[in-house]
């Protein structure tokens, strides 16, 4: 039986509603996890405020999808702790349990359930029970028929509502898998690549529809494309070999020394203007990825 | 699942029989395969009844004993479809399941025999007699009452699969390696049951069965209702399975057949749903073998073989996985030729079943029923089959959302 610091259990849904009275939403504190000796994370410390936008920037190997692991239960830490407002510790709920209270993750290769319809895969992602009983006697409300339409909506794909998923592009696949986020009603969305292989036109409307969710959800995007990531963040975090480097605006973070000199090889970074650094910063994933 | 837009040409060949398939299809599968089975039941009984031997309409009594065997098998099928087809769970030891309900029916049969036994012992069967058991083992207490026996054609199985699935899903085995297990499983227990100590008859299994519930198994009235009962427990199976998978519950575990890790992510429990399923489908097989036992009068550890598991895979994959009614074509159509290809040519008969599997996954992948969509469709009737998609119920939530954006 899984208690809180009172001894009350913590599995009842009501008991993992974050506490964000101090406007941090995730914390994740000194966190390390090291595979086989090599250490993905590196006594990481992140906050993520009530209602943000953050985006994670970092080469690959920097630690950003082993974070996003960790914030979901797949991976467990060496060390560290992760909570959800300032009670709610992760590391003891299950991935299940951290999805129900209320994180919600896209993974970088969309995964949607390929045979069902993209009515019935927004269906399975809401917010509920998620019991055997109850599925096998459900039956939809009204209520939650606007909720679905509302999302097909959200993310457009109302008119493409009863074809499989399996025959979206890869486009429209990512955005039902945003879909499928948003229909659990998360607090926290975790958005892992969410253009990596869309076109300009596509990677714009995400950018409208990520923007439009923050404020009533916290947003964590990982992202490789710079363009896209200046087009929507406000905070930018570089993660480096596990630790974070950097975090502050997009332009703060261009004219950041460690962040030149990382990218760059430089010592003094100061001669190169923001264009070289976000290109450097591009390439680097190109090279890597 | 779609069954209309699917496959766009159409031979001349089906062009009278369209229209028919067009309408069972507005009917649902549910109803025309329960209709189709019940009246089947109906007809056979019929035609064994009131028409003399050696009439052209005459269903002799092997006949119905041999249907009744082939609807054992659909049922089977069934189990095999629903953890296979719907939920991705490649199982080779369903064999086990069906072979555990028919050993607590062979039980109690057994136990009916009573001092008619070549031994005429009034409480020991015969093999125990002659392996020099001095009584009854334990785990046979309570075999004589029918109650216990049907509480134990679900419990058997039921207990397997709930031990062997809590396992083996928990730690979140699957794939090839899930396969194999099940076929060590069923393998260890057919080596279990040929031991005489077991106290299950050894290689001779058992047999020599005299009645059931009082009527003399040698009847043809008998063998008729035998053949009756096992129709209704397939039109019952059939009707829980497809309340399963076209619940909230078919769609989950579609999805986990799918992309498990995402239903992890969505917050649901993989490892139950398959649990649940998996048992559930371990009881259907029971009650398919328990029902095999008393038409065919034996049962031994020859039911457990890994090659009957998987056989019955390829029933389903020939049927059609993911579709129940391709399941249960598969059973039946390669049971009836496998009796014919055994009468006419018997060492042949693997390689016939072996090429037929090749023929069908390298031409047919959805099996026979994916022949089904192009039947239906037709270019010039586009609008007509268009409506029968209303059968599946999702042309009902279709017009729903449409009905709540106009309001929004």
């Amino acid at each position: 039986m899984i208690v809180d610091k009172n001894g009350s259990p913590l599995l009842a849904d009501e008991n993992i509603k974050p506490d964000t009275r101090h406007g941090v939403i995730l914390y994740v504190e000194d966190v390390s996890v090291s595979f086989d000796g090599f250490k993905a994370l590196n006594d990481l410390n992140l906050y993520i405020n009530d209602g943000e936008l953050r985006c994670l920037i970092g080469a690959n190997g920097a630690g950003k999808t082993t974070l996003m692991d960790v914030i979901t239960g797949k991976t467990r830490p060496d060390k560290g702790t992760v909570s959800f407002g300032q009670q709610v510790d992760l590391l003891q709920l299950s991935e299940a349990e951290i999805a129900r209270a209320g994180i919600g993750r896209k993974f970088q290769k969309p995964t949607v359930f390929e045979e069902l319809s993209v009515f019935e895969n927004i269906e399975l992602s809401l917010a509920g029970d998620k019991g055997i009983w109850t599925s096998l006697f459900h039956k939809l409300s009204g209520e939650q028929k606007d909720r679905i339409a509302e999302i097909l909506y959200t993310i457009g794909l109302t008119q493409e509502c009863y074809y499989p998923a399996g025959r979206l592009s890869h486009g429209q696949k990512q955005w039902l898998e945003i879909g499928m986020l948003l229909a659990a009603e998360p607090r926290v969305l975790l958005v892992d690549e969410p253009v990596a292989g869309m076109t300009g036109q596509e990677t714009e409307r995400t950018a409208e529809l990520l923007t439009s969710l923050a404020g009533k959800h916290s947003v964590v995007v990982v992202e490789h494309d710079m363009a896209f990531v200046r087009s929507i963040a406000k905070q930018v975090t570089v993660l480096h070999q596990g630790s974070v480097l950097a975090e502050g605006t997009m332009s703060e973070i261009q004219s950041n020394k460690d962040v030149i000199q990382v990218y760059l090889g430089e010592d003094d970074g100061e001669a190169n203007g923001s264009d070289d650094i976000e290109k450097a910063m591009s390439n680097t994933q190109e090279q890597t990825a | 699942m779609n069954i209309s837009n699917n496959a766009k040409h159409s031979t001349s060949v089906t062009q009278p029989i369209r229209p028919l398939i067009q309408k069972l299809a507005q009917l649902g599968s549910l109803r025309v395969v329960i209709g189709f089975l019940l009246i089947s039941a109906f007809y056979v009984t019929f035609c064994n009844i009131a028409f003399a031997e050696g009439s052209f309409f005459h269903v002799s009594d092997y006949t119905v004993s041999l249907f009744g065997k082939y609807l054992c098998y659909a049922l089977l099928a069934l189990a095999v479809d629903l953890v296979w087809g719907y939920c991705g769970i490649l199982s080779l030891g369903h064999g086990a399941f069906f072979a555990l309900g028919g050993y607590a029916m062979g039980m109690y049969l057994m136990r009916q025999i009573g001092d008619r036994g070549v031994y005429g012992n009034p409480d020991l069967p015969d093999f125990m007699v002659f392996l020099n058991f001095t009584e009854l083992p334990w785990y046979w207490a309570g075999s004589d009452s029918v109650i216990w026996m049907i509480a134990m054609v679900f419990i058997g199985p039921g207990l397997l699969a709930y031990v062997f699935g809590s396992l083996a899903f928990r730690s979140r085995v699957s794939g090839v390696y899930l396969s194999i297990m099940t076929q060590a499983v069923t393998y260890a227990l057919m080596l279990a049951f040929f031991r005489n100590e077991m106290g299950f008859g050894g290689n001779n299994g058992l047999t020599d069965f005299k009645e059931i519930l009082g009527f003399s198994l040698q009847e043809p009235s008998t063998k008729l209702g035998l053949f009756v009962a096992t129709a209704i427990a397939l039109a019952i199976g059939y009707a829980i399975s497809d309340y399963i998978v076209k619940s909230k519950m078919g769609r989950v575990v579609t999805a986990i057949r799918d992309a498990e890790s995402r239903v992890r992510f969505v917050g649901f429990k993989p490892e139950h749903y398959k649990l649940w399923i998996y048992i559930v489908s371990a009881m259907l097989a029971g009650v398919a073998g328990a029902l095999y036992v008393p038409q065919v009068g034996i049962i031994n550890p020859g039911e457990f073989s890994p090659l009957n598991s998987i056989e019955m895979v390829v029933w389903v994959a020939i049927g059609g996985r993911g579709t129940l009614y391709g399941a249960l074509i598969g059973a039946v159509v390669v049971s009836y030729a496998k009796t014919r290809f055994t009468a006419i040519m018997p060492e042949a008969w693997l390689f016939a079943l072996g090429g037929l599997f090749v023929l069908v996954t390298l031409y047919l992948p959805k099996g026979i029923a994916g022949l089904l969509p192009h039947l239906l469709s037709n270019k010039d009737n586009e609008d007509d089959s268009s409506n029968s998609k209303g059968t599946d119920s999702k042309n009902n939530r279709s017009t729903d959302i449409q009905k709540t954006e106009v309001q929004s």
